[in-house]
């Protein structure tokens, strides 16, 4: 294997697969990335056995071939070289790398106990990249991170014929975002449980590339228990969760509200923020509600305390509801629109968060579920 | 007899900068039966349980004689000491008089730590200008528990915790030891390794590989060289200690750092269900216990003996603080079904720790949580318990007999109100 690279495209390729290479690998080739040369095209792939990624580069390919490095290595070395042309080869047991005036030999692993990388299923549909990556990022905040509840660490992917829809909860906060898509089949109804981690990944490398994002989703057969994503020209697989169980948690939206406030998102933001830093570990801020606006509270009688006042637009009899501070901001930050809409039933059901435009009126789409702290004792 | 005069850290030594005082009391639970009864004065005396799974928990020095030790289960000390009288334990009356025993502490210091039932830390630094030196108010001590309760005991006199609690045991029995501040090196480094607090048999047994057999070994080697067997925790611990520094006070107040319970079976238990419900039991316990103390913790823990007396212990963290025992009991089912230990069960204990107050701590609800959960039911029962007794009110698949083999499948569905998915995503299986 002999090939000559530019230095930007080797080092983004090298960088993306490697970060998805486990930490503690549980044979030691799965800590490197595979480097393969054939049609004047050179593939970088790393695997965990959870999930594959592969990113292809044009290449100068004076000879075909592969060769497995520490992909952690390589990944800190390329990142580091100068803007030249780099030209790597293969020699014996080892890896040279010459960029300008440095010069790296590396050793490598041997390609035959590298695990074949799962084939892509086949495709379901398309959508385009940006859109999907601001919608992964919206879900997959509230999804949850205790392994020890595995289904509630996913993001639920709903396709139903036009309509995609994401999910994720950790129990404490639910978000759930609706997005247009292009399926393959017009009638298509599949599930996928998707590690929220590794979708979050994917979508913030995806949607900066632009275009659009192929699913690769299998029915059933080959491919099953398997997701795939690509764009550009990256592809990821990542091995499903088992949602066979996953809860109806649409049904926790309230049919109905009894309380509704407008506020501006980046106020609250700073408000709450603000407010919070008396509020230790675990403990809630306190929203108060009333025609006059909204006061934003937290800490104890015996503790620090901390109040600030701001506007909002209140329509219902005076509210005070406690949150997670954390959760708060979670579900504010990712509204993106700089107007949102809280909606309430009573200070003890769960509120419902959705972002709103200019003139108030709320943007259907996406919504963010927060279960309140009881703080009447 | 009285010892402890030997090596030169009797009474008389230099006790100027020892404060710390460490009472022990001699066999404690023979001596107080062998006050009951004065025909067993002089007669090997073993207190302990005495089923088939008995432990002994105190043996008079009669008894020790003959090997018999406490910890040791009570059919080995039968064997060693045919003789000897066995008696069931009787805390109500072991409780009464350590009551007494610590009033007469407290009538000395009020810094006093009790470590058990038996044994207790005084601070006597500030009972000196009144009492007099810390040997003659540990004299008094001694003096006043044997008149007053026809009991003994031993005590170290140091200037720390540790070396005081050695000075005690090695004072025993009915002794009195002196470290004198400027001698403590001099007491430490001849002792075993094993006698430095923390140093098990495992430790040891490392340190020995080392070439490292006394106290005074371990004071004179290189840091590093610990470092690397026990690791820089423990390794630095260790050190401090055999270099005679141990910064720990006497603390009064105990706070609670951790509630839990534990049972060891009759037989050893293979079958699930009966484990099952052992854990929910002990987790009912535990439950009750935290809401009594008004604690909620945050780490559950459990631990599970074998057959082959590997003790294994697992714990988890969960995301907000509880006292409910449900949520006790999910836990440590987890832990152990994740354990699953593949061998016969001897003892089962819970534990919560991470504790914090009730009041000022803040439970974050799951979504969709009905308004009157577990917590709500489990305080019901509490006050039914309260009026009428604890057996009024248990989980429904502990109706029947306690913990032993199962008789049928028990399994709890929640009651009441509809359970949303949310609030109980795992099933118990």
């Amino acid at each position: 294997m002999k090939f000559r690279v530019e230095r930007d495209a080797l080092a983004d390729a090298v960088a993306w697969t490697a970060k998805s290479l486990p930490n503690r690998p549980s044979v030691p080739v799965l800590a490197g990335v595979l480097l393969r040369v054939a049609d004047g095209r050179l593939e970088v792939s790393g695997f965990d056995y959870e999930v594959s990624s592969q990113v292809s580069v044009e290449v100068q390919a004076d000879a075909d071939g592969a060769a497995l490095v520490s992909g952690r290595l390589l990944a800190e070395i390329t990142k580091a070289l100068p803007a030249k042309p780099v030209d790597i080869a293969a020699v014996g047991a080892h890896l040279e790398l010459v960029c300008g005036s440095a010069r790296f030999t590396l050793p490598t692993m041997p390609v035959e106990d590298y695990p074949t990388l799962p084939e892509m299923p086949a495709s379901a549909g398309s959508v385009d990249a940006a859109v999907f990556a601001t919608a992964v990022q919206q879900v997959a905040i509230a999804a949850g991170r205790d392994e020890t509840l595995p289904m509630m660490t996913g993001v639920r992917i709903e396709l139903n014929g036009s309509t995609l829809a994401m999910l994720a909860t950790d129990r404490y906060r639910l978000a759930m975002r609706e997005i247009e898509w292009r399926p393959d089949d017009p009638n298509i109804s599949l599930n996928a449980l998707v590690p929220a981690r590794t979708l979050a990944d994917t979508a913030k490398t995806l949607g900066p590339l632009g275009g659009e994002v192929t699913l690769a989703l299998a029915a059933g057969g080959a491919g099953e228990g398997m997701i795939g994503f690509a764009g550009g020209t990256r592809r990821t697989t990542s091995r499903l969760l088992d949602g066979a169980n996953y809860p109806p948690v649409r049904s926790l939206f309230p049919d109905a509200h009894n309380a509704q406030a407008r506020i501006q998102v980046a106020a609250l933001v700073e408000v709450v923020r603000r407010v919070a830093l008396v509020a230790e570990r675990a403990t809630p801020v306190r929203l108060s509600f009333s025609d006059e606006g909204l006061v934003v509270e937290a800490g104890g009688t015996e503790e620090a305390r901390a109040s600030e006042a701001m506007e909002a637009t209140f329509t219902g009899e005076p509210l005070t509801i406690a949150f997670n501070p954390q959760y708060l901001l979670d579900g504010l930050q990712h509204l993106n629109t700089s107007t949102a809409v809280l909606s309430f039933v009573d200070a003890f059901k769960p509120a419902v968060l959705s972002p709103a435009g200019e003139d108030g009126e709320i943007i259907a789409g996406y919504r963010y579920l927060i279960m309140p702290i009881r703080v009447t004792r | 007899m009285p010892r402890g005069g030997s090596e030169g850290f009797g009474p008389d030594a230099d006790d100027s900068g020892s404060c710390i005082l460490h009472v022990d009391m001699d066999a404690f639970f023979a001596s107080v039966e062998v006050r009951r009864r004065p025909e067993l004065r002089g007669r090997p005396v073993v207190v302990g349980g005495v089923g088939p799974r008995g432990v002994v928990s105190s043996a008079s020095y009669e008894a020790r004689r003959y090997g018999v030790r406490s910890a040791m289960p009570t059919a080995r000390a039968r064997a060693l000491c045919r003789h000897a009288v066995f008696l069931p334990p009787d805390f109500a009356r072991y409780s009464a008089a350590s009551r007494a025993v610590m009033q007469i502490f407290r009538e000395v210091t009020p810094l006093i730590e009790p470590l058990s039932l038996d044994e207790a830390f005084l601070d006597v630094a500030g009972a000196r200008r009144l009492l007099g030196r810390p040997a003659e108010i540990a004299a008094a001590i001694r003096a006043r528990v044997a008149a007053e309760q026809g009991i003994t005991c031993s005590v170290g006199v140091a200037p720390t915790k540790f070396v005081a609690k050695l000075g005690s045991t090695r004072a025993k029995p009915d002794g009195l030891i002196v470290v004198p501040a400027g001698r403590v090196l001099e007491f430490l480094h001849p002792l075993p390794v094993a006698a430095l607090w923390g140093v098990g048999e495992r430790a040891a047994e490392v340190l020995a590989r080392l070439g490292l057999r006394t106290v005074g070994d371990v004071a004179h080697a290189p840091p590093a060289m610990i470092r690397s067997a026990l690791g820089e925790a423990a390794a630095a611990h260790l050190v401090e200690l055999a270099r005679g520094r141990d910064p720990r006070r006497v603390t009064p107040e105990q706070v609670e750092k951790s509630i839990g319970a534990e049972t060891t079976f009759d037989t050893d238990i293979a079958d699930p269900d009966a484990l099952r419900r052992t854990l929910l039991a002990l987790s009912d316990k535990v439950g009750v216990r935290l809401r009594r103390a008004g604690q909620v913790g945050r780490t559950v823990s459990i631990k599970v003996r074998l057959t082959d007396f590997r003790t294994l212990t697992r714990s988890r963290t969960l995301a907000t603080a509880t006292d409910v025992a449900r949520e006790i009991f999910d836990t440590a089912w987890d832990l152990f079904r994740i354990l699953s230990p593949g061998q016969r069960v001897r003892l089962l204990g819970v534990r919560m720790e991470n504790l914090s107050d009730e009041r000022s701590t803040f439970r974050q609800p799951t979504l969709g949580a009905p308004e009157r959960g577990w917590r709500e039911a489990e305080a019901a029962a509490d006050a039914a318990a309260a009026r009428f007794g604890r057996s009024v009110v248990r989980p429904a698949s502990l109706l029947g007999d306690p913990p032993g083999p199962a008789r049928r499948h028990g399994k709890e569905k929640p009651t009441g109100a509809s359970v949303v998915p949310l609030s109980d995503p795992r099933t118990p299986s």
